[in-house]
């Protein structure tokens, strides 16, 4: 008798412990969630209201009634008060469209020809390029931005899309990522393809492209995300406000944090600058975590 | 591992290489040279002359208590940016690898700070930490901390450190999550039934069998800590308030390009490159061991 309570008075206590594990597990994640989401609230929130409200420094914390104003204004106007910053956030969105799409769609374009050259053909110093493309991986922009810079003047590139996005199209990530792929296509399917007559081109479009559809949906939502991201690149290379991407031209909107900048029109182009990136994460989640975890690793 | 069956071709290979190649020559490898060329090189105050110093400028900078400066906030910035970023990943990975309801929903919820650009997370941050219109700021200023990020050099790098640790956690959440669900479910029922608690659980069993996606993120985040967050100072600090936040890389930008100091900066890049080919080269030993090209 007292055998049985005692079991059921465990049971209780375990549910209630486990109740009590799921409670916190979910504090832990809505919490972490709302610490994400505090920015863009603020963000959002922001970019609703009129420029006093927020110079003022009345911080408001619920949607105002500006959202339409603002919106229209920073999409065809630009904004930034005193500081006088003033391109069309269609212009730099624009801008910031064709820099990803040509720098994600032109990596993978030269890393799958590169990577198909590496894997199914045997010619002299086949590895001693493989390793001058691999060692590109360790000379980012970064550390060596001003002798490339000097190239660019040099080649009369300042200030042109192609400048913008040429030098960050070569890829050693997407050419390994072709490459481990490529590897593991059946030998038997390059022999048939001979048997049958193909030449290698042949191969090329009717085998290897179709087989490496996933792994290219992959790697473009990376690729994308890099070229929309870009900062300094653009910074230095970029004086002409036709040519303004949005990540930059947000920055400059902003100066040194003055409290007389047009706020709400800063907020509004930092919506416009963050929703095509995290539209693209979001919306192609899958593809974006194979891409991330199968480049990286 | 290569390719029994191939192609023969004399002309072919090379000219479906000639794209990559001729980017990668004339954007990496002459830039490249010329920074170790130019770190050799000095410039008179007009720019009319330059004479060979060979590391002249290498001793100079290691004398200069300006660049050392930026080399101590460079470890400061990027061990705390390292520390926060995977710390805070692996407690929410750990939180949302557990059979709870909507899991799926907190993953998506949680990996699109992925794709905000550094730069613009430091001016989602801006707006919440500004003294006079950010939430966070007044609030502060309303408790009696006198909070003005553009004077005081602490609350400046805590703040760039708080804008690229935050964007960097997406990144690392996936990773860990993705480490978390590999590890087989027998492995921890039998530790278990052994009658190991959850903390003992996570500490010897989970978190030894995540020690080599920990240790990859480890390299992965110093590396962006290092190059990747320019962005985040350039559009918060412009390495102020005095020098407070301005990092190695930040450094090369202001001796380059603002002081027009050449041989200097281009002695800073080759420094650089030789902590990023360290770095990518610990990486790839340590992946070698696991991915087999």
């Amino acid at each position: 008798m007292s055998a049985t309570i005692d079991v059921e008075r465990l049971a209780a206590a375990s549910r209630r412990r486990r109740l009590r594990g799921r409670i916190l597990t979910h504090a832990a994640l809505i919490l972490g969630v709302m610490i994400f989401a505090l920015p863009i609230w603020i963000t959002l929130v922001g970019s609703t209201h009129d420029t006093d409200t927020i110079g003022r420094g009345d911080v408001p914390l619920l949607p105002g009634g500006e959202a339409f104003t603002n919106y229209a204004r920073a999409w065809a106007e630009g904004g930034g008060g005193r500081n006088t910053f003033s391109v069309p956030a269609s212009t730099m969105l624009l801008n910031s469209l064709t820099m990803a799409l040509v720098i994600a769609c032109g990596k993978i374009a030269i890393s799958l020809l590169s990577a198909f050259a590496v894997v199914f053909f045997a010619f002299p110093f086949r590895m001693f390029f493989f390793w001058m493309i691999f060692i590109t991986l360790m000379l980012p922009v970064e550390v060596r931005i001003i002798p490339t810079f000097q190239v660019m003047t040099d080649l009369a590139l300042i200030n042109t899309m192609t400048g913008l996005t040429l030098p960050l199209i070569a890829s050693a990530t997407a050419t390994l990522l072709f490459r481990q792929f490529f590897l593991t296509i059946p030998d038997e399917y390059v022999e048939a393809a001979k048997v049958d007559g193909a030449g290698p081109m042949r191969f090329f479009k009717d085998v290897v492209l179709p087989l490496s559809v996933t792994s290219m949906a992959a790697l473009f939502v990376i690729q994308f995300i890099y070229g929309w991201n870009q900062y300094l690149w653009p910074l230095l290379m970029v004086s002409d406000r036709d040519l303004e991407t949005v990540i930059v031209g947000l920055t400059k909107m902003i100066g040194i944090g003055d409290t007389q900048n047009e706020w709400n029109l800063i907020m509004t182009t930092a919506v416009f600058a963050l929703l095509p990136p995290v539209l693209v994460v979001v919306l192609m989640q899958r593809w974006f975590i194979r891409g991330l975890t199968e480049t990286e690793k | 591992m290569r390719k029994k069956v191939i192609f023969r071709g004399v002309a072919l290979p090379y000219l479906l290489l000639a794209p990559q190649l001729l980017i990668t020559l004339v954007f990496f490898f002459w830039p490249a040279g010329m920074a170790v060329w130019q770190s050799t090189q000095r410039e008179d105050a007009f720019g009319l002359n330059t004479e060979f110093v060979a590391f002249e400028n290498f001793t100079d900078l290691f004398r200069d208590p300006i660049y050392l400066n930026a080399a101590w906030n460079t470890v400061v910035f990027s061990s705390a940016v390292t520390v926060l970023a995977l710390g805070s990943a692996l407690f929410l990975a750990v939180q949302a690898d557990k059979h709870i309801r909507g899991a799926g929903l907190y993953k998506t919820l949680l990996i699109w700070p992925y794709a905000v650009a550094p730069a613009l997370a430091a001016v989602l941050w801006l707006f919440i930490f500004h003294p006079s219109i950010g939430l966070v700021g007044k609030a502060l200023a309303v408790i009696g901390v006198q909070w003005d990020f553009r004077l005081n050099g602490g609350q400046a790098m805590t703040m760039v450190i708080i804008a690229a640790a935050w964007k960097q956690v997406s990144y690392n959440f996936i990773f860990f999550l993705a480490g978390l669900q590999s590890i087989p479910t027998s492995v921890l029922e039998a530790a278990a039934i052994d009658g190991a608690r959850p903390m003992r659980r996570f500490w010897t069993v989970i978190f030894p069998l995540l020690s080599p996606t920990a240790f990859f993120l480890l390299v992965v985040n110093l590396v962006y800590a290092f190059f990747d967050t320019f962005g985040v100072i350039h559009a918060l600090t412009r390495g102020g308030p005095g020098n407070a936040t301005e990092t190695l890389i930040y450094k090369v930008y202001v001796d380059g390009v603002q002081n027009l100091n050449f041989g200097s900066s281009a002695a800073q890049s080759v420094i650089l490159m030789v902590i990023v080919i360290g770095l990518t080269a610990i990486q790839f030993r340590y992946i070698e061991r696991r991915v087999h090209y």
